[in-house]
């Protein structure tokens, strides 16, 4: 088989299969008490079984009561996805026996969760050079580009934490004191057909849910945990087939879901995430190679390996016997609830960054880093709106000073920790205009000219780029304390007779 | 002074007017519950106050009253009378519990049932069977068998049980007392080891009516601890007793059926009565009352199978091997109408038949004020004879289960004796929330006829 061959075999492979991803990610709320009883949610290093009472022990006769709290933030997460809100939602309890689920079941919700049918959007950046921010959100491109995808978020609903268990070499230890802690559970549609998508779309969803301050959303602290679930369907047309598309979405085309999905647990982190997928394309796509389907089971992620293991096999569905729990009344909520839940939401990642390019005519890459953390948001335009900003002047006349401030924050050239008066100050340092002895300066353009009699006969003969040479022995010179601009017009006037 | 036979009500005017202490009280009561325990087997465990107990505050504070074993009581043994809690010894207090304290009540025991509630007879204790006050061979109904009997034989002058269906209104009327279940609601389930989570009713087993209003005012009320509870305002229930009111009620003709000749004479009888005193009586129609016991055993074995998931002996008690026969059968049967593929065609089912029950009851609450009808069919059972039933508990309670299913409260009072000497009951059934008129009209009989004597002839056996 010759080269060309090879690789055009290589592609068709390639496309062969066409990845369907579908995400539950568990949010962990920061809320001051657990879920249905007084307890404090943060049980971060606390004694073991320090951080309990009867009700998230599963004590006989304690009953679980709402936290309000809790309610209100999964509906905030909802409503910032897209989704539409419940007006009647309820707990469900869902029934399975293990050591660190003390009553038997989770209070979960089952078939009237609190928040539905939401999406998020992104679009690849038509510049820029790195690859993964060129999947970003770009608002000068609008949605209606033929690259940008939508996924579609299924459902989003609240649900109760478990205890933690410890395996010691002999004995199994159990640790109540996470039990009852408020949980949100995010569900996508099968809409990721790639790992780094998968991988922008969860840092994305980080940073909205770090913007609304409800959760850390931690994959390292646990306090956000994904568990994909991974398969592979026949590509229908590899060379014209369009995947994922906005103007054609997924529940708008015929393609045929596989009949077996695996999923995928115990992924720390958003690069374990990208590692773990591509690991199981890989392996899922040498099973179907060989004609059979890979077995639908749970599986691990082990990062050291670089490979997912088998846990246990999910060929029965776990029969959770879902009833409406009946120690809770249902909830019912109004349009004004809704609507002043809604109220409360910050300016959204994507919308902020659409705003910086806009108002402070920020290039795509600066505002996105920027507004990656709220606060650095903040900051960035706590320092545009001072007066003492005035005082600055930019080196080029076609940046403006907020460009000037972004650029500072995004290099790194000033902390962004200072309170925001001692910024400016080192900003302004940076940049005052230099106050120029005019005679001096005359006196040591003159010096330098006499001092180099061939450049200026080169300068004068044609080799203009050498008024950067002037420039910077001048420069040398007056030790810094002249403004180049300066400098350069003065030059010039001096050698352009 | 002659303790026996005082009402809680006597009890706590002669304790104020100091005509009597609260220690000899409670040596009184603890000495007869001592004595008679052996033979009627009512308690599960008896405090002894000579000695300290385990909680520090043990001392004589007020009136004794029994406490079901359901209810868990801080530093006292609760077991539900499963073996599965034989060591299990609660660092909380059920919020019921904890309001009678506050009145100043003093817990003297807690009192035998059917294992976890499961059970019209308190035949399925894992202690031994509670006897029948007004014949041992006889079950005392169930479950809330052991409050029945102890207050039946005057061990305490009044206490406390819990009712799924029938559980409180039941054994009441086979041992001759008076039981009250409360709205679904009204008071709070917290520290109640749960059963039927969307029908248990923690509610007052009295010698009086008084007694029962005086108790249901203190238990009353919202808890913050549990979120079925209602907001409703607590009535003045002792002060409403006195009104003279003049009710309508409905005798649901489907009720007069399939009863032993003797509930049927006693209980139209007292009907009779009551016209007599003035009250307008009316044939009413409700559902046939057997269509309940499949909607409740459905739903509330369902429940039970959840809410009996927790005792795994990993945090306390015993682990499953401990559950009796009884148990076993239920959480099977409630796992199963659950489950996947049979949840549509079992569980919701019986919820939609719950709202037609709810409906129906709805509909004859408009045209009546209260319902009046038998709360069993029969008068207590010999011990043993509920093998002969695969369903005996719900079908014992099938006059009590419409009101259980839809929340309603409803009250059991002694009618008069059978021709073999035994109690028979009388069942009034309200609307939501309307105990107060229930205990009004319950008084006005009990003022009429002093029950027939049934309660003093009662606690006479045991003097």
């Amino acid at each position: 088989m010759n080269y060309e061959s090879y690789i055009i075999n290589r592609l068709n492979n390639m496309n062969k299969y066409t990845p369907v991803i579908g995400l539950e990610i568990h949010v962990e709320l920061k809320t001051k008490s657990k879920m249905f009883c007084q307890c404090d949610a943060d049980f971060f290093d606390k004694k073991p079984n320090s951080n309990t009472c009867p009700v998230c022990l599963g004590m006989p006769g304690a009953l679980p009561v709402p936290n309000r709290t809790a309610v209100e933030w999964a509906i905030k997460i909802g409503q910032a996805l897209g989704c539409s809100i419940n007006k009647q939602s309820k707990f469900d309890r869902k029934h399975y026996f293990y050591p660190d689920l003390p009553k038997a079941y989770q209070i979960s919700q089952y078939d009237e969760p609190l928040a539905e049918h939401g999406q998020v959007i992104l679009t690849p950046s038509p510049r820029g050079k790195n690859p993964v921010i060129n999947k970003r959100m770009d608002p000068s491109v609008t949605p209606q580009d033929d690259k940008s995808k939508i996924f579609r978020i299924t459902r989003v609903h609240l649900e109760e934490d478990t205890g933690k268990l410890t395996h010691t070499g002999k004995d199994t230890l159990v640790d109540f004191n996470r039990s009852g802690v408020p949980l949100v559970e995010i569900v996508t549609e099968p809409d990721f057909d790639n790992s780094v998508d998968v991988k922008i779309f969860l840092e994305e969803l980080h940073t909205i849910i770090r913007y609304l301050d409800v959760s850390d959303a931690n994959m390292e602290e646990g306090s956000m945990r994904l568990e994909p679930n991974i398969s592979l369907r026949k590509t229908l047309n590899p060379k014209s087939e369009i995947r994922n598309n906005i103007k054609i979405p997924n529940n708008k085309q015929k393609f045929e879901l596989p009949n077996y999905k695996v999923e995928v647990k115990n992924i720390n982190s958003f690069n374990f995430a990208k590692r773990a997928i591509e690991y199981e394309i890989k392996r899922q796509a040498k099973i179907l190679d060989k004609g059979e389907t890979p077995a639908q089971e749970t599986r691990g992620y082990d990062d050291k390996k670089g490979v997912t293991f088998s846990q246990r096999s999910k060929e029965e569905a776990q029969d959770y016997r879902y009833f409406p729990e009946p120690d809770i009344p249902p909830m019912v909520f109004s349009d004004e609830e809704i609507e002043s839940i809604r109220k409360t939401l910050p300016e959204l990642p994507h919308e902020k960054l659409a705003r910086f390019m806009k108002e402070y005519r920020l290039k795509y890459a600066d505002a996105f880093i920027l507004t990656r953390n709220i606060q650095t948001a903040l900051y960035f335009e706590s320092i545009c709106a001072d007066t003492a900003l005035e005082q600055i002047e930019v080196p080029d006349k076609s940046t403006s000073s907020q460009q000037l401030v972004a650029n500072v924050m995004v290099n790194k050239r000033i902390p962004t920790r200072l309170p925001q008066e001692e910024f400016l100050q080192k900003l302004i340092k940076l940049y005052k205009p230099v106050e120029v002895d005019e005679e001096k300066l005359t006196q040591v353009i003159d010096h330098v000219i006499a001092q180099h009699p061939t450049q200026v006969a080169q300068y004068k003969g044609g080799k203009m780029g050498l008024i950067g040479f002037f420039i910077g022995q001048v420069m040398k010179e007056m030790k810094g304390k002249a403004d180049p601009k300066t400098v350069r017009k003065k030059i010039h006037e001096s050698l352009d007779i | 002074m002659d303790i026996f036979g005082k009402s809680i009500t006597q009890l706590r005017e002669l304790i104020k007017d100091k005509k009597l202490s609260k220690q000899e009280v409670w040596e009184y009561f603890a000495k007869r519950s001592t004595k008679y325990n052996k033979k009627l087997n009512a308690y599960v465990t008896l405090l002894d106050k000579t000695q300290k107990g385990s909680d520090p505050y043990l001392g004589f504070s007020g009136i004794p009253l029994a406490i079901k074993d359901n209810f868990c009581t801080k530093g006292v043994r609760t077991t539900a009378s499963s073996k599965v809690l034989d060591d299990f010894v609660p660092s909380y207090e059920s919020t019921v519990t904890a309001k009678l304290k506050a009145e100043g009540y003093e817990l003297l025991g807690k009192t035998n049932m059917d294992a976890w509630a499961h059970g019209s007879s308190t035949e399925t204790s894992d202690y031994g069977p509670t006897k029948n006050p007004w014949d041992i061979v006889r079950a005392p109904g169930g479950s809330s068998g052991g409050t029945a009997a102890a207050v039946s034989a005057y061990l305490v002058p009044g206490g406390i049980g819990s009712e799924t269906a029938g559980s409180i209104r039941q054994p009441a009327s086979w041992c001759g007392v008076v039981g009250l279940k409360p709205t679904y609601g009204r008071v709070s389930r917290y520290g109640v080891i749960a059963m039927g989570s969307s029908f248990d009713c923690p509610g007052p087993m009295t010698t009086t009516i008084e007694d029962a209003a005086l108790l249901l005012g203190i238990i009353a009320g919202k808890d913050q601890y549990d979120a079925t509870s209602t907001s409703n305002e607590v009535p003045n229930y002792r002060k409403l007793l006195h009104e003279k009111k003049v009710f309508t009620i409905g005798v649901p003709k489907e009720y007069m059926k399939n009863l032993e000749k003797d509930v049927y004479k006693r209980v139209t009888e007292s009907i009779d009565i009551l016209q007599k005193m003035g009250h307008t009586i009316k044939e009413v129609s409700l559902l046939n009352p057997s269509y309940s016991i499949s909607v409740y055993t459905i739903l509330q074995r369902a429940e039970v199978s959840s809410n009996l998931g927790r005792y795994d002996g990993i945090r306390y008690g015993n682990n499953r091997s401990f559950f009796g026969q009884e148990a076993k059968r239920r959480i099977m049967l409630g796992t199963y109408t659950l489950s996947h593929g049979y949840y549509d065609a079992f569980y919701k089912k019986a919820q939609k038949i719950k709202t037609l029950i709810i409906n129906d009851l709805k509909r004859v609450f408009a045209d009546v004020d209260l319902i009046a009808a038998p709360p069993t069919p029969m008068t207590a059972l010999k011990l043993g004879e509920f093998e002969k039933y695969p369903f005996f508990g719900e079908t014992m309670d099938v006059l009590n289960e419409a009101a259980a299913v839809a929340g309603t409260p409803a009250i059991s009072i002694p009618c008069g004796l059978d021709s073999k000497g035994l109690p028979v009951g009388l069942q009034f059934m309200g609307n939501y929330f309307d105990e107060e008129n229930i205990l009004n009209l319950s008084y006005q009989f009990e003022q009429e006829t002093n029950f027939f004597d049934v309660i003093k002839l009662g606690r006479e056996k045991y003097i």
